[in-house]
């Protein structure tokens, strides 16, 4: 399967399934679940960075619109779309490794910790973000750090069950740097 | 010349960044203008035709409730009809030939829309619900929204060919002028951003009477609702200490977690009203 098509049906997937099942949990009032950043966290390793930013771009604004209220996922995808690189670059293990695998995974940033960071940083830069910019609104400080830490653990928990349910099979290409 | 350009080379992915944050950011400030841009319209046509596809499973799994909910105000209706009411002279029967205007001089003011609900949410901040039906089949911009028992819902702020948008109560700008039922009181309806179903009631004096399990309802001083929809009971008393007024948090009438059907209401006679008032303001400002 090519690159493209991959990441188109896991664009569409992704936000199915955060439209129609994750946005109707509603847990305590307040933790929902948000995973369709999958789709920045997976995205190859190489491309031009700009271009990334506006796809991310894109997916936010996809998911604004089902909320009818643009910008709150914009601006959060974008943020961890610009972040992203240099995760790669603190948390893979050897050098050009980036350069054996298509994209990040357990395998290809050698190992489950490394790669659990990875996703657990951004994924807390992201909920941060976007609930930082929800609260400014309303302004409850504490409600919005609870509700951040909590929903970050959540969609990480999703996440990794996720990455356990779909293995994504990723080919060794070359050891030449 | 030359440093800029390196300048520009070196930090292009943080300038696009900052664009995109600050286009984000400019959406989300401004996200009126963007109800009344196109891309807004396109989009809701979109998202509105992905949603009643998947509305279809929702819906079917939910028509237990729908059923009940019209049942019990099909029975309200039918306690209404004029069979119902016997005569005892032989008056001659009346017969309304025109729709807006009936024999005793009465002009009809609201008049009720059906539209079904494609998606709606509760989780967010900034609740909105989408509806089935649009410009084209006569639902317009700051039509009042009930659900099904006639209790409040929200606004109508956007609307295209097929679809409309509806604020929801539960948004952080939405406010409703509301009454209490047992001592007149007016205040203001809004939501915490916390809890859906339980909305707050403000600028209440603590002059006032109040108790739980009061009513609260439309106060009809807008052009938006009728007089006396009802939008919840009073469930916790809570004095504001750093104001004269209470906060009241009330249990919403309409059950946000459930709403497959609703009401528009458009208001006849709500250009006259605005008119009216842009005059006053007019001849104030001039």
């Amino acid at each position: 399967m090519g690159t493209l098509l991959k990441n188109m049906l896991r664009f569409i997937l992704l936000i199915l399934v955060q439209v129609y099942v994750l946005d109707r949990i509603h847990l305590h009032y307040m933790v929902t679940p948000y995973i369709y950043f999958l789709f920045i966290l997976w995205m190859p390793f190489e491309g031009n960075r700009a271009a990334q930013m506006l796809i991310a771009f894109a997916l936010g604004f996809t998911l604004d619109s089902f909320h009818h209220h643009p910008g709150f996922h914009s601006a959060a995808c974008v943020l961890i779309a610009y972040l992203r690189p240099f995760m790669v670059n603190l948390l893979i293990s050897q050098q050009g490794a980036e350069n054996n695998y298509q994209e990040p995974s357990a395998k290809s940033m050698g190992g489950f910790i490394p790669y659990l960071v990875y996703a657990g940083m951004l994924t807390l830069v992201h909920h941060g973000w976007l609930f930082f910019l929800e609260a400014i609104q309303f302004g409850d400080v504490w409600y919005f750090i609870v509700k951040t830490v909590f929903s970050t653990a959540i969609s990480l928990l999703l996440i990794m069950i996720v990455e356990l349910l779909f293995s994504r099979k990723q080919a060794f290409r070359t050891n030449t740097v | 010349m030359h440093n800029l350009f390196l300048f520009f080379r070196r930090y292009f992915n943080f300038i696009v960044l900052l664009l995109l944050q600050g286009f984000s950011i400019y959406l989300l400030v401004h996200y009126n203008n963007y109800h009344n841009a196109l891309a807004s319209n396109f989009m809701n046509e979109v998202t509105g035709k992905v949603n009643t596809q998947f509305n279809k499973v929702d819906y079917f799994l939910k028509l237990r409730n729908t059923n009940e909910a019209l049942v019990k105000n099909n029975e309200r209706l039918t306690n209404l009809l004029n069979e119902n009411f016997e005569r005892q002279d032989s008056s001659n029967k009346i017969v309304n030939e025109d729709i807006l205007n009936d024999t005793t001089g009465r002009k009809r003011k609201w008049q009720y829309f059906s539209a079904k609900v494609v998606s709606n949410s509760v989780s967010a901040q900034n609740n909105f619900i989408a509806l089935q039906r649009g410009a084209g089949q006569q639902i317009k911009k700051d039509d009042g929204v009930v659900d099904l028992n006639n209790g409040v819902v929200g606004i109508v702020t956007d609307v295209s060919e097929n679809y409309a948008v509806v604020m929801s109560l539960l948004h952080k700008d939405s406010k409703i002028s509301a009454k209490l039922k047992r001592s007149g009181e007016v205040g203001q309806v809004i939501w915490d951003g916390k809890d859906p179903n339980r909305l707050s009631l403000i600028d209440i004096r603590k002059s006032a009477l109040v108790a739980k399990g009061d009513t609260v309802y439309t106060s009809g001083f807008t052009t938006t609702f009728p007089y006396g929809l009802m939008i919840g009971t009073i469930e916790e008393i809570v004095k504001d200490k750093g104001t004269n007024n209470y906060i009241l948090y009330l249990k919403s009438t309409a059950n946000f977690y459930n709403i497959q059907y609703v009401y528009a209401i458009e208001n006849l006679q709500r250009e006259e009203v605005d008119q009216l008032i842009k005059n006053a303001n007019n001849k104030v400002n001039n």
